[in-house]
């Protein structure tokens, strides 16, 4: 909302300079984004120093001795150039020749003396104002120079040079009561608050609905517009009549008549005001519906009376409000036809559609240069169907702006009688006696009790009843105070108030927000603490996190969503069933690769690698983060959280000495995600040799706990490696199910006793068959051990001539260890010749010499 | 014989005086204290010497023979100390060579900011509670007192999801935390409905907007949502409340104010804005000149939100607030584009901690 400070004066006495305004109604909640300088003088640089700024400041101001009111006598040609014209200009202590190639002078060209003097803002020798031919604006000062033979110095200014509007069609012709000579900052310099409306404070997207609040919060009274309005032509009763069909889509519709008008452009102080306002002068009869719309937020709609009678076969019209049947078309006034939906509401006669009601008028029935009678109507609209019907259209106007966040059925009547009086001032017009009026259910004004204890309860301050009654009524509030309690009803300008404990809500947001935020004390939170719990799978979450962390893994987090196209590099690591195989689209994706929710956590770690791959030497990435499947029963869907692993490049870091460069490979992963199971106690985790279509199908396997698949890994399979711009090197990849992890995860874990006596420390080479696993190896060892045997520990592992072929040799460190002896070298020996048996039986394994 | 004594004592301290390497000391040891030195003969000698002779030249050979000894001891220490010191000249390094580089792992950006901010609050009695990412439009807005066609849902345009539903309630990736919201109050409210326990708590999440992504807005992006519900909080246990954090958050003395807002779920809302910290409020490009950073919205709990919550609006009240953990960790760091948090460039990620 750009609301002009000359505008808001009228209202309400400003008592402080502007920025100090801006500051106190950002606090408010009416949150000024910019001031705009146009005439009025800029602030001096701020107290603090340096570049300060709290509300931006834009604008350029107009310099009392070079910018004045000059007055035109005379338009004279140029002797050497037929653009230019030399203008015979006062301004207000002598009377220069002005040069100048304003297209809107041409017509009084070489006619001698002007019957009278055209008004325009002068400015001279020295002026700092915008270039009118450079875009945008750019400071230039006026110097002087000859032109085409002529001396210039001083110019007649269009609205661009000085600010007002980017229009450099012309200069500025001032209304005729300009007073030659003052200073043009003293007669129309301004400045505009542009302010951000919340959906709350919709009332306030008018100038007066602005300055009422203005008058809340500094104290200042309130001057309301003048609403009376000279009516001296014939009733207006009997010569149109109102049918609503739905009052909940149309409260209240009103229409007043004038007759006589005279089609013409606005007063200038009219269009300007306008234009700060941010919209475009038409002529007066629509200037008059917006500028009475801006200054009291109530949009008009003015038809051509005449077209009306017309379309009603010469009788006077009915105006019916009724929802568009599906299908209905209406060429709006920008001359396009739409094809409406049931919830559009449309103004009609008995001929059809006229406009979209609190939207936009319909072409036909629109005022136009011939207009001679208006019929100006003021209505009301459910702000649900404008809204839908703004977005259907794609059709946002400042009257639908309002009507969209709710106007107040009593602002009608008043934006009736402003608009009408104003188009009769500035049209010549007669306005009927008498407004139509269709008001069937008038809206019942909430009634709330709130008391002092209320407020304190709420704001934590502890106001007295007549202080909170004091603080209401400087919002329009009607206030009855019985004992400690306040009967309260708020203004008929506001919707936003609501019954009962919303209301007093509500009424707790105008009490702190006039009171001050800023008075309100700070304390800490004095309420009784809510019952503790815990969260032990988030806790062990964080613990994965810190484990993988510690383990050299960087953290990262992908995007949720993806597209179809992406999530197919990789064959799904969780395939899901096929009641949810089908991804989860987006409606209304921003991207075609943003359109689906993913599906699976390693495509997204494989982009981050591939994203990173030719930057660094070693990338170990891990992500934690949700993939959604559809649900068969539940209305959301299913939410799994995934554990990615990503591994690739070389295995140290480079430095200037030798380290180990060589590339991570299948058991680097392995060694992380069995530290990653170990750091979290969880021993009940097997990993099972597997095949996957994503990976190596001789480097690939599965994390089972108890039976459950929980996850799979592996090195790339070359193929699907292909279709990423990755490395040379092997990439290892994990994805895990982390919940059954989580859940599995023990709370508590026991710690042994650090032995008291030393353990006895052996080495065995035991030599088997390729196909024989060495988890099977180990296994064996460790049933064949018994309770002494304290640690297993696999050191090498060697294939070659001195073995056979088709064997392998794997050579552990054993370690023999009692809690409560010393174990002799028999003890030991026992073991191990029970170890080496059993190995041999059972395995065919035979001891390495 | 004494004379003999003081030519061995004097040949051999001046003998000594050239040896420099233990090799050399050994045979002068050899040669002066040895078996076959002179010294140990005219020991040997000893028996053959008169009586009255004896006594004199024998303290002399053992005064002669400790002298040496003596002499001996000192200069193997001498020779041990030099052969230390050219050893550890010999091995001196370029001790501004760098260090062995390791692999370190790192916690991403948000997740420590998350964390930092969860510590804060649970300091000040807040645990954390979460809720899921997909939700729908009851729960991300009609709960939240967002009706439809509500002009307030336009701040928040969410990504709906091709998902069958009921009519009038679409499933959507959820715009903020604040759904939570109402799970957490339902579930509390649940265990006690005639008089609910008190509620403390931070929400984190993933949310998604429908924005262009550009250096100041993404479609994902974490939040985190607090509420306090109970029978005695008040806007300025709100105020205090956030005060502390951003004191702890950004710096002990950091300047906050409230603005008046608008959010559906709250009333009274605000803005809290804290004194920029980079410029200490003169202005500077990060606060725009403005001097302030915006760094969270918040409010009263609406009493709409806490009835559906299970509250009672005329016993429980409560406050809300909801951060952006992108916007917090940016303005920590002085990052100025906030793409960076989901590219996951490792030059970025690894400026971290
Ligand atoms: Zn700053």
């Amino acid at each position: 909302m750009k609301v002009p400070v000359s505008w808001l004066k009228e209202f309400v006495d400003i008592p402080v300079p502007l920025e100090a305004l801006a500051h106190e109604l950002t606090m408010a909640g009416l949150e000024v984004e910019e001031i705009r300088y146009v005439g009025l003088p800029l602030p001096k640089a701020s107290s603090q120093g340096g570049e300060r700024q709290e509300i931006k400041i834009s604008g350029l101001e107009w310099d009392p001795e070079k910018i004045v009111v000059g007055a035109i006598y005379e338009v004279n040609p140029h002797p050497n150039a037929d653009r230019l014209v030399l203008c015979q200009l006062d301004d207000g202590q002598t009377v220069h020749t002005v040069l100048t190639g304003a297209p809107n002078l041409f017509p009084y060209k070489g006619k001698g003396a002007l019957p009278k003097p055209i008004k325009v803002a002068y400015a001279k020798e020295g002026a700092r104002i915008y270039d009118g031919h450079q875009p945008g604006q750019v400071l230039t000062t006026l110097k002087r120079a000859k032109i085409r033979g002529v001396d210039s110095y001083s110019m007649a200014c269009s609205e661009k040079e000085l600010g007002i509007s980017d229009d450099h069609e012309g200069i500025i012709f001032l209304d005729d009561d300009a007073p030659v000579g003052m200073p043009l900052v003293d007669y129309m310099g301004d400045a505009v608050l542009d302010i951000a409306i919340t959906p709350n404070i919709a009332r306030a997207a008018s100038i007066y609905g602005v300055a009422r609040e203005v008058a809340a919060i500094t104290g200042q009274s309130l001057r309301p517009p003048s609403l009376s309005v000279l009516m001296s032509g014939a009733p207006i009763a009997g010569r149109v009549s109102i049918q609503i069909q739905d009052p909940k889509l149309n409260p209240r519709f009103m229409l007043g008549l004038i007759e006589g008008v005279e089609i013409r452009p606005s007063p200038y102080q009219v269009q300007r005001r306008l234009r700060l306002a941010g919209m475009r002068p038409i002529n007066n009869i629509v200037d008059a519906t917006n500028y009475a719309m801006l200054e009291l937020g109530e949009p008009l709609h003015a038809f051509d009376y005449d077209k009306l009678v017309k379309r009603a076969g010469g009788k006077p019209p009915l105006i019916i409000t009724r929802p568009a049947q599906p299908g209905e078309r209406l060429v709006t006034l920008d001359n396009i036809e739409r094809t409406l939906d049931d919830f559009t509401v449309l103004v009609c006669d008995s001929a059809g559609p006229l406009s979209i009601a609190g939207v936009m008028g319909g072409a036909e029935s629109e005022v136009d240069e011939t207009t001679h009678n208006v019929l100006l109507e003021a209505a009301t609209w459910n702000l649900i169907n404008v809204r839908r019907t703004v977005f259907a259209q794609n059709l946002p106007s400042e009257a639908a702006y309002r009507f969209s966040r709710g106007v107040h059925p009593a602002m009608a009547e008043r934006g009736l009688l402003r608009g009408l009086e104003l188009m009769r001032q500035w049209s010549g017009g007669t306005v009927a006696e008498g407004i139509v009026d269709a008001y069937p259910k008038p809206i019942p004004a909430p009634q709330i009790s709130i008391t002092a204890g209320e407020v304190k309860r709420q704001l934590g301050i502890s106001l007295t009843a007549e202080e909170i009654k004091a603080i209401l009524e400087r919002l329009e509030f009607h206030v009855l105070q019985e004992g400690e309690t306040l009967a309260v009803q708020p203004p008929d300008h506001r919707l936003d108030i609501g019954e009962g404990v919303i209301g007093v809500a509500d009424l707790m947001e105008e009490i702190a927000r006039i009171y001050g935020y800023e008075r309100i004390p700070t304390t800490r939170l004095a309420d009784e603490l809510p019952p503790q719990r815990t969260d032990p799978l988030r806790e062990r979450e964080d613990l994965v996190r810190d484990l993988l962390v510690n383990l050299g893994m960087q953290e990262v987090i992908t995007y949720r969503m993806t597209s179809a196209e992406r999530e197919a590099r990789l064959p799904f690591v969780f395939e899901p069933p096929p009641e949810q195989v089908e991804p989860i689209r987006l409606k209304n994706p921003i991207a075609t690769d943003r359109s689906i929710l993913r599906q699976g956590l390693l495509v997204s770690l494989l982009e981050a690698a591939e994203r990173n791959a030719r930057l660094q030497p070693r990338l170990a990435l891990f992500e934690i983060g949700s993939v959604y499947w559809r649900s068969v029963r539940e209305l959301l869907p299913d939410e799994i959280l995934r554990l990615g692993i990503v591994l690739c490049g070389q295995r140290a870091l480079t430095g200037w000495q030798a380290g180990d460069m060589t590339p991570m490979d299948f058991y680097d992963l392995k060694g992380i995600l069995e530290s990653l199971f170990h750091g979290v106690h969880l021993e009940e985790v097997r990993i099972l040799a597997a095949q996957h279509a994503a990976f190596h199908p001789g480097k690939c396997a599965e994390v089972y706990l108890g039976e459950q698949r929980v996850g799979c890994f592996g090195e790339l399979h070359p193929l699907v490696k292909e279709r990423f711009e990755l490395p040379e090197a092997p990439v290892l990849a994990a994805e895990l199910d982390l919940n059954p992890i989580l859940t599995a995860i023990p709370d508590r874990y026991g710690v042994e006793a650090v032995p008291a006596y030393p353990p006895v420390l052996e080495d065995i080479a035991v030599i088997v068959d390729e196909e024989v696993p060495a988890e099977k190896v180990e296994q064996c060892i460790w049933s064949a051990g018994g309770k002494v045997l304290r640690a297993v520990h696999l050191f090498d592992v060697y294939r070659g001539e001195q073995i056979g072929s088709g064997k392998k040799s794997l050579a552990y460190s054993l370690t023999y260890q009692a809690p409560d002896r010393t174990l002799t070298d028999e003890e030991a020996a026992q073991v191990r010749n029970r170890i080496v048996r059993r190995l041999e039986q059972e395995l065919g394994g035979k001891l390495r010499s | 014989m004494l004379e003999q004594l003081n030519e061995i004592e004097h040949n051999a301290l001046s003998a000594l005086q050239k040896v420099e390497e233990e090799q050399a000391l050994e045979s002068w040891r050899v040669s002066f204290l040895g078996r076959n030195s002179p010294l140990m003969r005219v020991f040997d000698g000893l028996r053959s010497l008169p009586n009255e002779e004896r006594p004199q030249v024998g303290r002399r050979a053992n005064e002669v023979k400790r002298a040496l000894e003596e002499a001996y001891q000192q200069k193997l220490e001498a020779i041990r100390q030099a052969a230390l010191q050219r050893a550890l000249q010999s091995e001196q390094l370029d001790v501004t060579l760098p260090g062995r580089p390791l692999a370190r792992g790192r916690l991403h950006p948000l997740n420590q900011t998350l964390r930092r901010i969860f510590a804060i609050f649970a300091e000040m009695g807040f645990q954390v509670y979460r809720s899921r990412d997909v939700e729908s439009d009851e729960y991300n807005f009609q709960l939240l007192n967002f009706p439809p066609h509500h002009p307030a849902r336009e701040m928040q345009d969410s990504f709906y999801l091709d998902l069958p539903h009921p009519p009038d309630n679409p499933i959507l990736f959820r715009t903020h935390t604040s759904p939570g919201q109402i799970r957490a109050m339902r579930e509390f409210a649940a265990q006690n409905p005639a008089d609910p326990p008190p509620v403390r708590i931070v929400l984190p999440g993933m949310c998604a907007r429908y924005e262009q992504i550009t250096a100041r807005s993404e479609i994902q992006f974490q939040q985190v949502e607090g509420l306090a519900v109970g029978k005695s909080i008040t806007f300025s246990d709100l105020k205090g409340t956030l005060t502390d954090f951003a004191q702890r958050m950004f710096g002990k003395g950091v300047r906050s104010r409230f603005r008046a807002s608008h959010f559906p779920f709250t009333e009274p809302s605000a803005e809290m804005d804290i004194e920029c910290f980079v410029c200490g409020g003169a202005g500077c490009a990060v606060c725009k000149r403005s001097g302030w950073l915006e760094i969270l919205g918040c409010g009263m709990v609406h009493p709409v939100v806490l009835e559906n919550g299970g509250y009672d609006p005329t016993r429980y009240s409560g406050f809300a607030f909801g951060m952006g953990v992108e916007r917090i960790t940016m303005l920590r760091y002085g990052i100025e584009d906030i793409r960076y948090f989901y590219g996951n460039d490792l030059r970025f990620l690894e400026q971290f901690a």
